[in-house]
């Protein structure tokens, strides 16, 4: 076991993995209690799919992918809470249109300039082998600055979860709680797929709060428990995958399904 | 002095109309019944108030310095609230944000006020206690606390007995009576007509448009007011 631990860390990207990861597994957790009890669970599927074709262009035209990402995804973000805000058109159902179209432009500027690439096929299942120095530092940065926005908001982030309309009605602007909650989840989701791929992402957000809701029973500690649950799958998520040679993202969602079954079983 | 105005407020869901052309005023320190059959409008009419409704035409205006994080509301409540894991402490202290600003946290001033806020509605030993797994009757109570904490000048309160018991019922009735003696003014729709005529200062009956809007001595001896009780007797 020491050996294997020893192993592990003599890798340097293993370590980064596990910085970035970890780093990133917490706010997706932190969010994903609030995304999944305003039944926004899915948000995080659809804009994981609007990144994707984010991505494709970037890549297609040479730039740096994560400037382009995460703006577009900021964008689908806000347009997706709108739409599910005031239209006809349920948001599941937006979520849908907005992710199929999404992935179709992706594979159109794909198949138009020079076919998959491995950089674009890390993106839809993810890589641990994938982060350039760049990505590192930014992916660090964007979530100490998701987590410290997540605390200073946290009461308000409850309040607008636990009921908007309280909120709108005594004179806090909900819209603005609810744009800060969205911009986050892109910024979260953007990082997070270099590791998880478009694919599996979700997971990332659902898992943990829903692992974490079987057993506790208030906000807080929730919020607490689904953080630290997130951290300890991702890690042994990485450790799996480097034991047996599979894909990471894979093994974080494997890791999370085993947590979320314990966790229902010590609940009886 | 006036601190509510509603003039000729319609609002339509799609090609429903729910509520259409109301008018009245609401006084700073009244008590205002608002009556209804089921589907007449009065809760869309209190969420049109609260802005929570996009008018189809009229204005709402709260007048006199009166500004919407000095509203206490208890609203209906969703499916999605009653599953959710949140201790009562929580729920209630949210109640308070209307009035934080950019402030993050919660004082010790809050906390305390809103622990008497908890024991006015005899709540206090629930603290701690997970809301999904409270009765109706406690959650409504929860959520009227919340509604004392966020309530400086105007406490709207929509159908507020629903699933309490006649005796909690009673309790919560005097409360709200003893809030409006200190100033509060309050807006509530209710089902209990006989009560609304006992406490209310003003009553306002409607169906989908306004059919009453007048003191309780006028609505009792109006002829609305005798059918409508009436039918509440014989009901």
């Amino acid at each position: 076991m020491a050996n294997l631990f020893n192993d592990l860390f003599s890798y340097e990207f293993i370590i980064r993995a596990i910085i970035v990861g970890g780093l990133v597994a917490l706010c997706a957790a932190l969010l994903g209690v609030s995304l999944v009890l305003k039944r926004y669970s899915m948000i995080g599927d659809g804009l994981s799919h609007v990144a994707f074709g984010a991505l494709s262009v970037a890549v297609a035209c040479n730039l740096t992918p994560l400037y382009v990402a995460i703006p577009v995804v900021i964008i689908a973000a806000f347009a997706l809470l709108k739409i599910s805000d005031n239209s006809k058109i349920k948001s599941d159902a937006a979520i849908g249109l907005i992710s199929t179209v999404s992935i179709a432009i992706g594979v159109i500027v794909i198949a138009l300039s020079k076919g998959m690439n491995t950089d674009l096929y890390s993106y839809m299942f993810g890589s641990i082998l994938a982060m350039t120095d760049v990505d590192v530092i930014l992916s660090i940065v964007l979530s100490i600055c998701v987590l410290v926005i997540f605390i200073l908001f946290y009461n308000k982030i409850f309040a607008v979860t636990f009921d908007e309309n309280f909120t709108k009605a005594t004179g806090t602007k909900a819209g603005v709680f609810n744009l800060i909650l969205s911009i986050l989840t892109a910024i979260t989701i953007v990082i997070g797929m270099r590791i998880m791929g478009t694919m599996l992402i979700s997971s990332l957000i659902i898992f943990p709060s829903l692992t974490a809701m079987r057993v506790c029973k208030t906000f807080k500690t929730v919020v607490i428990t689904s953080g630290i649950v997130s951290v300890i799958c991702l890690f042994f998520g990485i450790v799996l995958s480097y034991v047996f040679s599979v894909p990471t993202g894979a093994c974080i969602v494997l890791t999370n399904a085993i947590m979320f079954l314990i966790f229902s079983i010590f609940k009886r | 002095m006036k601190i509510l105005s509603c003039e000729n407020v319609s609002i339509y869901y799609d090609d429903v109309k729910a509520i259409q052309n109301i008018t009245f005023d609401v006084d700073e320190g009244e008590y205002v019944c608002i009556l209804g059959e089921n589907g007449s409008g009065k809760s869309t009419l209190i969420r049109g108030i609260l802005g929570l409704e996009k008018l189809e035409s009229g204005e709402i205006k709260f007048l006199n310095g009166t500004n919407k994080n000095q509203i206490g509301y208890l609203p209906q409540q969703t499916i999605v609230q009653k599953n959710f894991p949140a201790s009562v402490f929580e729920v209630v202290l949210s109640g308070f944000l209307n009035n934080k600003g950019f402030k993050p946290f919660y004082n010790k001033k809050e906390k305390e006020l809103a622990i008497q806020n908890m024991k006015k509605v005899e709540i206090e030993d629930l603290k701690n206690t997970s809301y999904k797994e409270l009765s109706g009757g406690q959650q409504q109570r929860v959520l009227l606390a919340r509604a004392l904490c966020s309530s400086k000048k105007l406490l709207v309160l929509d159908e507020p007995i629903t699933g309490l018991d006649p005796v909690i019922t009673n309790k919560m009735y005097k409360l709200i009576k003893d809030l409006n003696k200190q100033g509060m003014t309050i807006i509530m729709v209710s089902h209990d007509i006989h009560f609304a005529i006992k406490n209310a200062s003003k009553i306002i009956h409607i169906k989908n448009k306004l059919i009453f809007n007048g003191t309780a001595q006028e609505y009792e001896k109006s002829d609305i007011g005798k059918t409508f009780l009436g039918g509440c007797n014989h009901g």
